[in-house]
């Protein structure tokens, strides 16, 4: 299987660990992985008002760049970038007014835009493309005794017809999760919003959905807390530093993208998994399971 | 807290204004608090979601503006996916906050961000932020 791959800002910047270990798992699996050419930033959020269609020129721009590729569909592993690329799709797949709009605006691109072009999450080429079975067949190193608590956050799962699992009790990053070997956490605070970009303006917020979040999550037994959002993870990680500060009692976890727990279950090497980038060091929970 | 209900606040352009950035229906709420009850950034919150909704119905205009709501809800879409009536909440919230942003009433200044934050967090919580918080 060869798949046309849209990285999005952040996987090229803080969540290097994401991508590495993303790839790495994917040539494992025996995918072919190329990167889209002159990919451009997606935007990160869909624009929700009615008459604001500037703002999907930059996600829709992406799906011309895929089709020049040539391919029809595209993969992308930030949930924000799937969201937005997929919403955007929808939108103008729905509207050919507005599609038309915008080809006009992009007059100087020798492709047009028709809707012709599938966004797919990895999780869902995990799933439907290649499947959890085979997947637990090709873990030569199961995360035997390790408590991995899901966390979905919003863009992956809502709205619910852009999401790819129940808005309300999402399963796919758990069933991958077993598949792995891994003993599965629920916790009741998997979709329950981490307060995003409010990191900029009131990272107080932030810090404290954080320990709601975590807290549950380790309430109900987790070691490790996985994510498949960059924007997740900077603020359920680096934001335990300010969760800290505010309530004292807080002990702090691991938080982990999932690609990076699969990335260890197929055996890529550790360079590629880069666990030196996660702010809660999570290697000396790995360490004393014997995963690494 | 004391409120004047008016037939010109109702009939006003801003209670068209918003229905036609949102693309949602106001009078198709009937106070259920379902929103609310589910919002994550409630306790943030001076207007709930559904007094959003309601005050929207009414073309409570200033208090809306002037709410910190609007600036709090980091549209996650629980409310929308719960709402036994079909009414995107977020979408209502979005337009209020386009209003505001249209006439260049931002809410971050991003070259006045604290040089920790710009330098630490990620870009796709800088730019996310921008595109909701500033025009």
């Amino acid at each position: 299987m060869k798949l046309i791959y849209y990285p999005g800002c952040t996987l090229k910047n803080q969540a290097k660990n994401f991508e590495e270990s993303g790839l790495c798992a994917l040539t494992k699996l025996g995918v072919e992985v190329q990167e889209l050419e002159r990919w451009n930033c997606c935007g990160t959020v869909f624009s929700l008002v009615t008459d604001d269609l500037i703002h999907h020129l930059a996600p829709i721009r992406v799906l011309i760049r895929t089709k020049e590729a040539p391919a029809d569909s595209v993969m992308t592993m930030c949930a924000m970038c799937f969201n937005t690329l997929k919403r955007a799709n929808e939108r103008v797949r729905a509207d050919q007014e507005a599609l038309s709009t915008l080809n006009d605006l992009m007059y100087e691109e020798e492709t047009k835009y028709q809707g012709d072009v599938e966004i797919y999450h990895l999780l869902e080429i995990l799933k439907d493309k290649i499947g959890f079975e085979t997947i637990k067949q090709k873990a030569t190193h199961p995360l035997q005794g390790l408590k991995v608590a899901s966390y979905y956050g919003c863009y992956l799962v809502r709205p619910r017809e852009i999401g790819i699992d129940d808005p309300e009790n999402p399963q796919i990053l758990d069933e991958l999760m077993a598949s792995l070997g891994a003993t599965v956490i629920d916790f009741p605070y998997k979709t329950e919003c981490c307060g995003a970009y409010k990191t900029v303006d009131n990272p107080e917020i932030v810090a404290e959905r954080t320990y709601q979040i975590l807290n549950s999550a380790r309430e109900l037994g987790a070691e490790v807390v996985v994510v498949s959002c960059p924007l997740c993870a900077f603020n359920l990680d680096t934001r335990q530093k300010e969760a800290l500060k505010l309530f004292p009692e807080f002990q702090t976890i691991p938080i982990l993208y999932f690609t990076q727990l699969l990335a260890l279950a197929l055996n890529c090497p550790e360079e590629k998994i880069r666990l030196d980038l996660n702010y809660i060091d999570p290697k000396p929970i790995l360490k004393s399971k014997a995963l690494i | 807290m004391r409120i004047n209900i008016s037939r010109k606040n109702i009939n006003d352009s801003f209670v068209a204004k918003i229905q036609e950035l949102s693309g949602q229906n106001l009078l198709a709420c009937y106070q259920c608090g379902k929103c609310s009850a589910g919002c994550p950034a409630v306790s943030d919150m001076d207007l709930l979601p559904n007094q959003i909704i309601r005050y929207a119905q009414l073309g409570l205009k200033e208090e809306l503006l002037n709410s910190k709501s609007i600036w709090v809800c980091a549209s996650c879409m629980t409310c929308n996916v719960r709402c036994p009536r079909g009414i995107k909440i977020a979408e209502v919230i979005e337009a209020i906050r386009q209003i505001l942003l249209r006439k260049r009433k931002d809410h971050i200044d991003p070259e006045r961000l604290p040089q920790d934050i710009r330098c630490q967090v990620p870009p796709i919580a800088l730019i996310s932020s921008f595109r909701k918080f500033t025009s």
